[in-house]
C-alpha cells in the first residue's frame, strides 16, 4: 500500500465480470479500472447495457467482481470473487447508495428510513433520529418525517434516500441515475448536494447518470462502452 | 427500531384478519383439549361424587360405566354384612329418552338408596334433596327443568324438587336422580297389555306342564301379577356401592367380596380407571388425533402466512440487505411477527374461547395446564413455522434490491 493510495476513497483496478459459461459467456466489463479520491465527484456515463451499473455493484461490494481488485480507504475488500472482509458490514459502515428509484423501506416513516441506516451501523435511537431529523432539514424534508414513502413525491423520496446514504458519514456514496425521476431544477440540486458532501465529508462519489445537463458539477468524468472503461477529457 | 412492528402497523388489517384467522384455528385446538377434559371430568363425577369406596358388579363384567351389570337386590344386604363395611347401597343407573315439548329428552336415570341415601351429597343448586320415597327427583340443569316440574316417566308422574349442575353422564346426558324403586319402576316399567299378553303366555306354557295339569293351583298361581309370584326374581340393581369402616382394610373387605361366585368387587379408583380405558380412551384418542392434525394445519397455516408475509417484505429485506443490515436483524423481523402472530392468535383463541365454549352443549373444561401446554405448542409452531419464511429471507440477494 502506498502513501498515495491512502488518499483515493475507491480504487478499482482491472474489473472484469463474466456472467453464464460457454456458449452462454457474457462480458459484461471487461478489464475496467477507476481511481476516486477522497472528496471527488465522478460522473459514469455511457448508454443502456454498457456495463455501468455492473461496475457500480461490483464496487459497492453487491456483486464481485470475476476478477481485479476493489480497495476501499485504503484497505482492499475484494480479490477477485474473494471478500477480503465481511462486506455487508463493510457496506454498512463505509458505503452510502442512492438509486434510481428512491427504494425507501414502505413500512417505515422518512425519519425512520433515515435513522434505520444509522442504528444498524451502532447508533443509539435517540442520536440517530436527531442526526436524521437534521439531515432532513438540511435537504429540506423534515416537514415531512413522519410520513410514509408512499405520502412523499418522487423528489422528496429521493432527498430522504440521498440522506440514508450521507448519514453514517460514508467514505464512498454510489448512486445510479439518481436524478432519473426529478426534475432539471431537482436533479441539479441533488448533484450539487453530492458534490457539497463530497467535499464537506471528504468522500468519493460515484454518480451513474444521463442527465448532462449537471456536468459541470463532476470533477471527473468517465464512460463505458461495451464493459470497457475511459475517462472522457471532453 | 422494531421492524416487525413497524410493518405490522403498516399492514395492520391484513395481520389483524390473520391473526384472527390464526386465533380460531387454535380456539378449535383449545377446544378440542376441554372437549376430552370435558369427558373425562363428567364420565368419572359421578364415581368421584358419590362417594363408595367399593363397587361390587355382576360378576366378570367391568361394572356399569363400561358395560350391562346385573345383581340381585338383596345383594346390598349380604354386602352390609361383611366385616369392615360401614354401609351399602344399590346403585340403579340407566338411560331413557322421552318426548318432551316436542323434543328428545335423554336423561340418564341414578337411583338413591332411600332413606340412607336422599341425595345430600348431590350440590344443589336450587331445591332441596329428596323428601320421599316416591314420585320425586333432583336433576341436573342440562334437562332444561326447573322445580315444581312435572315429567311423565313411566305410569307415574314425577316433581323435580332440586336442581343440580355439572352432573352428567359419560354419554353426556343429564342425571335425573330419584329412589331406586322409582329407578327401577322407571327402567322395567312395562304397559299394561305387555303384562296381561305374558301372563296369558304363562297360562299357556303351564296349560302344557304335566306338573300343571296335575295340580290346576299352579296354573292359578302363572295368572296372578309378577310381584305375587315368589319364584319370580325382583327386579335387578346394576351394583352395589359400599362405604367402608373407618380403619378398616379395603383390601380384606375386597378379598371377602372376591371370594362370592357370582359378583366382582373393585375399587372406586379401579372403577374409574375401568372407565377411563374404556369408552372414553377412544374418544380421547380420537380426540388427540384430531389435536394433532389441526395443530399440523395451524402449523403449515402460519408457515404459509408467513412465507407470504416474508415475500410482500422481499424488496424490503434486500434493500435491508444492501445497506448493510445483518441477518439477525433480518432474522429478527421475521421470527418477532411469527411470535407476535402466534400470541395474538392464543389471546384470542383464549377470550373468544372463553365466551363461546360455555354455550357448547356438552362441558369444555380449559385447565391451566392445557393451556400452558397449548402456549408450548403455539410458541414451537411459531418458531418453526418462520423457518420457511426465513429460509426464503436468507436467499435474497441485495442486488434484488436494485431490479
Amino acid at each position: 500500500m502506498t502513501s498515495d493510495s491512502k488518499a483515493y476513497a475507491i480504487e478499482a483496478d482491472g474489473l472484469t465480470k463474466i456472467y453464464g459459461s460457454g456458449n452462454t459467456e457474457v462480458v459484461a466489463m471487461r478489464d475496467a479500472s477507476m481511481n476516486v479520491k477522497q472528496g471527488e465527484v465522478v460522473a459514469l456515463l455511457g448508454p443502456s447495457g454498457s456495463g455501468k451499473s455492473t461496475f457500480l455493484t461490483a464496487v459497492g461490494l453487491i456483486n464481485p467482481p470475476t476478477s481485479g481488485r476493489i480497495t476501499i480507504g485504503g484497505k482492499l475488500v475484494l480479490d477477485g470473487e474473494t471478500a477480503q472482509t465481511n462486506l455487508r458490514s463493510f457496506r454498512r459502515e463505509h458505503i452510502g447508495f442512492i438509486f434510481q428509484k428512491s427504494n425507501l423501506i414502505p413500512f417505515l416513516s422518512a425519519v425512520e428510513n433515515v435513522q434505520i441506516a444509522m442504528e444498524l451501523n451502532g447508533e443509539s435511537k435517540r442520536s440517530a433520529r436527531s442526526r436524521a431529523i437534521e439531515l432532513m432539514d438540511y435537504l429540506g424534508v423534515a416537514d415531512r418525517a413522519d410520513n410514509l414513502p408512499s405520502m412523499l413525491s418522487g423528489g422528496q423520496q429521493q432527498r430522504i434516500a440521498v440522506a440514508r446514504a450521507i448519514a453514517n458519514r460514508p467514505s464512498v456514496i454510489l448512486a445510479d441515475e439518481p436524478t432519473a425521476a426529478l426534475d432539471g431544477h431537482r436533479g441539479r440540486q441533488v448533484m450539487e448536494l453530492f458534490a457539497k458532501v463530497a467535499h464537506e465529508q471528504g468522500a468519493g462519489v460515484i454518480v451513474v447518470t444521463h442527465d448532462h445537463r449537471a456536468l459541470d458539477v463532476f470533477d471527473t468524468i468517465y464512460e463505458m462502452e461495451d464493459g470497457l472503461m475511459h475517462e472522457h477529457n471532453d | 427500531m422494531n421492524l416487525a412492528t413497524k410493518d405490522i402497523r403498516h399492514n395492520f388489517g391484513r395481520f389483524a384478519l390473520t391473526a384472527v384467522g390464526i386465533g380460531m384455528l387454535l380456539m378449535v385446538v383449545m377446544g378440542m383439549g376441554g372437549i376430552y377434559r370435558g369427558v373425562v371430568e363428567d364420565a368419572t363425577l359421578l364415581i368421584d361424587r358419590v362417594g363408595a369406596d367399593l363397587w361390587i358388579v355382576q360378576r366378570d363384567t367391568r361394572g356399569p360405566f363400561a358395560e350391562l351389570s346385573r345383581v340381585p337386590a338383596n345383594l346390598v344386604y349380604r354386602a352390609a354384612a361383611v366385616p369392615g363395611v360401614q354401609s351399602s347401597r344399590e346403585f340403579v343407573y340407566h338411560t331413557i329418552q322421552r318426548q318432551r315439548d316436542g323434543q328428545p329428552l335423554r336423561i340418564a336415570v341414578l337411583g338413591l338408596s332411600w332413606p340412607t341415601d336422599k341425595g345430600e351429597w348431590v350440590p344443589l343448586m336450587t331445591g332441596r334433596p329428596l323428601g320421599q320415597s316416591h314420585y320425586e327427583m333432583i336433576t341436573d340443569k342440562t334437562l332444561g327443568m326447573s322445580i315444581g316440574e312435572q315429567l311423565n316417566l313411566g305410569k307415574e308422574t314425577y316433581t323435580v324438587v332440586g336442581t343440580t349442575s355439572n352432573m352428567i353422564s359419560s354419554g353426556g346426558d343429564g342425571i335425573a336422580f330419584v329412589t331406586v324403586t322409582d329407578a327401577q319402576a322407571i327402567q322395567f316399567d312395562t304397559p299394561g297389555e305387555a303384562v296381561r299378553l305374558e301372563r296369558a303366555a304363562r297360562e299357556s306354557r303351564g296349560e302344557a306342564f304335566e306338573q300343571a295339569i296335575q295340580q290346576p293351583m299352579m296354573l292359578e298361581n302363572a295368572g296372578r301379577p309378577t310381584v305375587q309370584i315368589p319364584a319370580i326374581a325382583r327386579p335387578q340393581i346394576s351394583a352395589v356401592m359400599v362405604t367402608l369402616s373407618h380403619g378398616a382394610n379395603p383390601n380384606e373387605v375386597t378379598k371377602t367380596i372376591s371370594g362370592w361366585g357370582d359378583v366382582s368387587v373393585y375399587t372406586a379408583e379401579g372403577q374409574r380407571e375401568l372407565l377411563l380405558k374404556g369408552s372414553v380412551e377412544k374418544v380421547r384418542k380420537q380426540i388427540g388425533l384430531f389435536r394433532v392434525l389441526l395443530t399440523i394445519i395451524a402449523a403449515i397455516i402460519m408457515a404459509l402466512i408467513l412465507y407470504t408475509l416474508t415475500l410482500d417484505k422481499i424488496h424490503s429485506i434486500a434493500l435491508l440487505k444492501l445497506i448493510g443490515a445483518p441477518n439477525t436483524v433480518i432474522l429478527g423481523l421475521i421470527m418477532q411477527q411469527a411470535l407476535i402472530l402466534g400470541i395474538v392468535g392464543f389471546g384470542i383463541a383464549y377470550l373468544v374461547g372463553q365466551q363461546l365454549f360455555p354455550k357448547f352443549p356438552r362441558r369444555v373444561i380449559i385447565a391451566n395446564a392445557d393451556l400452558l401446554e397449548l402456549a408450548g405448542i403455539v410458541l414451537a409452531i411459531s418458531v418453526l413455522s418462520s423457518m420457511l419464511g426465513i429460509w426464503k429471507a436468507m436467499k435474497v440477494s441485495p442486488n434484488e434490491a436494485l431490479s
